[in-house]
C-alpha cells in the first residue's frame, strides 16, 4: 500500500530476533535459579516457608504477565529507577518464570514415590541428602518435557516486552508496519520466525515425553 | 437342523505370523462349545473372527444365516445377534451398572426408557446383581463386573454368546460366581462358545469340546474326551496345564 | 527518594474497574465455549481416517501453539483490516481467542480420547452402537471428565491472555486500567488494583469450574459419598489381647487333646 517490503526490512526483523533470544535466555536462566529456590521452599515442611511460597505462586499464576510487566516497569520508575526496557522486562519475566517453573518442578518432585524417601530414611540420609542424591536426580528426568515446553512459552512471552518499548521481534514488526502498512505480510513473517524458534523445542519436548511414557509402560 | 455358527477353512495371519491355518467347525442351536488350547493356538482369534472383530484372510464364516466374511455384511444386524463378553469386562466407567446395560438397548434397539429399565433390571436379576443397579463399575469386585458385562450382552437378546477367557483375570473365589451364571445360561438353552482354561467346568457343562493346536482344530468331542485324549498333543496339553 | 502509594484517586473509578472485569469474563467465557466446541471437532478430525484433513489440523494446531498470542491478535485485526474487513475490536479479540483456544483444547481433548481403553470401544462396537454414539457416550464423556483439570487451567491462562487484547484497544480490564492510569497519573496503584482484580477473577473462575464439575460429573460425587459411608461403618472392635488368657486357653486345649488321645 504505502511502501513496499524490502530486504532492509527483512534484515531488521532478523536482527531483532537476537534481542528476543537475549531476553528469553535471561528470563529462563534467572527464572530457573529463582524457580529452584521456589521449589525448595514449596516442598519444605516448615510452615513459614511453604505458605508464603504458595501464596506467591498462586498470585503470580493468577495475574497476566502484561500486568506484572506494567507493575515492574511503572513501579520501578516511580521509585526513581529509570530502567531500560530490557531490565524491566527481564525482571518481570524472571518473577513470572520462577513461579511457574517452581510449580512445575515441585510437581515432579512430589511425583517421586514415597518408598524412595523411606528407603533413603532407613539408610540414615538427611532430608537434604535425600533430595540431592535420590529425589532430584530422578525428578530431573521427569521434569525435562514440561520445562522445555515452558521455554517455548518464555520465547512467546517476550513478545509482550514490545508493549514497554523493548525492540524485539514483535516490536520490530510493529515499527515496520507503522511505516509501510502491510500487516498481513509482516506479521505472518514475524509469526513464521517465532515458529522457527519454537517448533523444534516443542517437538523435542514431545519426543522426550514419549520416551518417558514408553519406559513407564 | 442347520448350524447357527459355521466356520469353514478359516485362514488368518497377523503380519508374517499365520495364526489360523484352516479352522472348521459347526455349532448347533442351544449347544455349549468350549474351545481349549495352549496360548498361541489361535482360539481367541477364531472367536473374535466370528463377531468380525478380526477380518479373515480366506474361508467362510456363517452366523444366523449371515456371511460374516462378506465385506458388505450388515454389522449392525450381526452384532445384535451375537453377544461377546471380554476378559477385561470393558464396562463403561462413567455410567452406572444399569446405565451400562441400557445404553445399547436405547440407542441400538431404540427401546423407550421404561422398557429399557425393565429389560436391564431383568438381565441384572438373571446374573444375581439386581441390588447393584445404581452402583458404578469401580465399586464392584471383578466377578461382579464380569457378571454385569454378561448381563449387558444378555439384555440385547442375542442368539449366540461368545465368551473370551472371561474368568482368566479373576481369582478363584470370583471365578465360581461367573461360571455359575454361565451354567445357568447354558441350561436355559443359550448357544454359547467359550474360550476357557477351566477344564473341569468345560468337561461338566459343555456339549462338545474343541481342542485347538497351532491354528487348527486338533480334536473334537464330548467332555469325556479330556479323560481319553486321542492325540499326544492334547495329552501333553492336559498334563502340563497351559 | 521516598514515594508513598496513594489509592485514593482511584476510588471513584470502581464501577469502571468492575465493568472491565465483567467484559474480561464475558470475552473469555464466549471464547472458551466456542473454542472448546471447535477444539473437540478438530480433535476428532485429527484422529479421523482422512489423512489430508488430519495433517491440516496438525498444521493449524502447531502454528497456533508455536506463535505468540499477541502476534496472532495483530495478524487477525490489522491483517484483516488491510484486506478491507474491519471488525469491532471486541469481536476481533474474541475471534483471536477462539482460534487460540481451539488449538489447545484440541490437543487436550485428543489426549483424553486416546486414553480410552480400546477394549471399551470394542465392547461398544460389539453391542451394535453406531460410530457417532460410540464417540459421544464411550469416548467423549469419560475424556471430558479426565481432562477437565487441564481444560480449567487453559481457561485461566486464556483469561490472562485476554489482557493482550488491550493492545488493539479492545474493551477489557487491562485497557480500562490503561485509561484510568493516564487519567489519574497513578500508574503503579492502578495496575496493583487491576492485578488484585485478576486474582479475584481467577479465584471466582476456579470456584465456578469446581462447582460445574461437581454438577456434571455426578459419578465422582456418588463414589466419594459411598467411600465416606464405608469408612463410617467401621469394622467391629477387636477385643484386647490378654496374654495370660491365651496361654491358659492353650494349656487347657493341650490337656483335652492328650486325654482324647488322637492326633488331630
Amino acid at each position: 500500500m504505502i511502501g513496499s517490503f524490502s530486504w532492509g526490512h527483512f534484515f531488521y526483523l532478523v536482527q531483532s530476533i537476537w534481542w528476543t533470544l537475549v531476553l528469553s535466555g535471561l528470563a529462563f536462566i534467572l527464572g530457573s535459579i529463582g524457580g529452584f529456590g521456589v521449589m525448595l521452599a514449596r516442598i519444605s515442611p516448615r510452615r513459614w516457608l511453604w505458605m508464603p511460597t504458595l501464596v506467591y505462586i498462586e498470585c503470580i499464576q493468577g495475574i497476566p504477565l502484561l500486568i506484572l510487566l506494567f507493575i515492574v516497569y511503572f513501579g520501578l520508575s516511580v521509585y526513581g529507577f529509570a530502567l531500560p526496557a530490557l531490565v524491566a522486562a527481564g525482571l518481570a519475566m524472571m518473577v513470572y518464570t520462577s513461579a511457574y517453573l517452581g510449580d512445575i518442578w515441585r510437581g515432579c518432585v512430589e511425583a517421586m514415590p514415597r518408598p524412595q524417601w523411606e528407603a533413603a530414611e532407613c539408610l540414615s540420609l538427611t532430608r537434604w541428602q535425600t533430595l540431592r542424591l535420590v529425589i532430584i536426580p530422578q525428578a530431573f528426568r521427569l521434569s525435562l518435557p514440561p520445562t522445555v515446553g515452558f521455554l517455548v512459552q518464555v520465547i512467546k512471552m517476550t513478545s509482550l516486552a514490545s508493549v514497554i518499548g523493548f525492540i524485539e521481534l514483535t516490536r520490530a514488526g510493529q515499527i515496520i508496519n507503522n511505516s509501510i502498512f502491510q500487516p498481513f505480510l509482516i506479521f505472518s513473517l514475524v509469526g513464521a520466525f517465532y515458529f522457527v524458534l519454537c517448533y523444534p523445542l516443542s517437538r523435542w519436548s514431545e519426543s522426550m515425553e514419549n520416551k518417558l511414557n514408553v519406559s513407564n509402560r | 437342523m442347520s448350524a447357527i455358527v459355521k466356520l469353514d477353512q478359516i485362514y488368518k495371519s497377523f503380519g508374517s505370523n499365520q495364526v489360523l491355518k484352516g479352522v472348521s467347525f459347526e455349532v448347533q442351536k442351544g449347544e455349549m462349545i468350549a474351545i481349549i488350547g495352549a496360548s498361541g493356538s489361535g482360539k481367541s482369534t477364531a472367536l473374535r473372527c466370528i463377531d468380525r472383530l478380526e477380518k479373515i484372510d480366506s474361508g467362510t464364516i456363517e452366523v444366523c444365516g449371515m456371511r460374516v466374511d462378506d465385506p458388505a455384511v450388515d454389522l449392525h444386524k450381526l452384532r445384535q445377534e451375537v453377544g461377546i463378553v471380554f476378559q477385561s469386562y470393558n464396562l463403561f466407567p462413567h455410567l452406572t451398572v444399569q446405565e451400562n446395560i441400557m445404553l445399547a438397548l436405547r440407542h441400538v434397539k431404540q427401546q423407550p426408557k421404561a422398557q429399557a429399565l425393565t429389560v436391564s433390571m431383568a438381565a441384572l436379576e438373571q446374573v444375581g446383581l439386581g441390588n447393584k443397579a445404581d452402583a458404578y463399575p469401580e465399586q464392584l469386585s471383578g466377578g461382579q463386573q464380569q457378571r454385569v458385562a454378561i448381563a449387558r450382552s444378555l439384555a440385547m437378546a442375542p442368539k449366540v454368546m461368545l465368551f473370551d477367557e472371561v474368568t482368566s483375570a479373576l481369582d478363584p473365589q470370583l471365578t465360581g460366581e461367573v461360571l455359575r451364571v454361565m451354567e445357568d445360561l447354558a441350561a436355559g438353552g443359550m448357544t454359547m462358545l467359550l474360550v476357557t482354561h477351566e477344564m473341569a467346568f468345560a468337561k461338566r457343562v459343555a456339549d462338545r469340546i474343541i481342542y485347538m493346536h497351532q491354528g487348527t482344530v486338533w480334536e473334537v468331542g464330548p467332555g469325556e474326551m479330556l479323560d481319553n485324549p486321542k492325540t499326544p498333543e492334547l495329552h501333553a496339553f492336559l498334563n502340563n496345564g497351559l | 527518594m521516598g514515594f508513598s502509594l496513594n489509592f485514593a484517586p482511584l476510588a471513584p473509578y470502581w464501577p469502571v474497574f468492575l465493568t472491565g472485569a465483567w467484559l474480561t469474563l464475558k470475552m473469555t467465557t464466549v471464547a472458551i465455549v466456542v473454542g472448546v466446541a471447535i477444539g473437540t471437532l478438530i480433535a476428532f478430525l485429527k484422529r479421523g481416517s482422512n489423512r489430508y484433513i488430519a495433517k491440516a489440523c496438525s498444521a493449524y494446531i502447531e502454528a497456533v501453539r508455536n506463535t505468540p498470542f499477541l502476534v496472532q491478535i495483530f495478524l487477525l485485526y490489522f491483517g484483516l483490516a488491510s484486506l478491507g474487513i474491519h471488525m469491532p475490536t471486541f469481536a476481533a479479540a474474541v475471534l483471536a481467542m477462539i482460534i487460540n483456544i481451539a488449538a489447545y483444547a484440541a490437543e487436550i481433548i485428543r489426549a483424553g480420547l486416546e486414553s480410552v481403553p480400546k477394549g471399551q470401544i470394542e465392547a461398544a462396537e460389539c453391542l451394535g452402537l453406531s460410530r457417532w454414539r460410540i464417540a459421544w457416550h464411550v469416548m467423549l464423556q469419560p475424556s471430558i471428565e479426565r481432562v477437565y483439570p487441564a481444560l480449567t487451567s487453559q481457561f485461566l491462562l486464556m483469561m490472562q491472555a485476554s489482557a493482550m487484547a488491550s493492545q488493539i484497544s479492545a474493551e477489557e480490564l487491562t485497557a480500562i486500567a490503561n485509561t484510568v492510569q493516564s487519567d489519574t497519573f497513578r500508574s503503579l496503584e492502578t495496575y496493583i488494583v487491576v492485578a488484585f482484580m485478576y486474582l479475584a477473577l481467577s479465584i471466582l473462575v476456579k470456584l465456578l469450574a469446581w462447582g460445574f464439575g461437581e454438577y456434571l460429573f455426578k459419578r465422582r460425587r456418588i463414589i466419594r459419598r459411598a467411600a465416606l459411608e464405608a469408612a463410617r461403618r467401621r469394622p467391629p472392635a477387636i477385643p484386647p489381647f490378654k496374654p495370660a488368657a491365651v496361654v491358659a486357653a492353650a494349656a487347657a486345649a493341650n490337656t483335652t487333646n492328650t486325654t482324647n488321645g488322637s492326633a488331630s
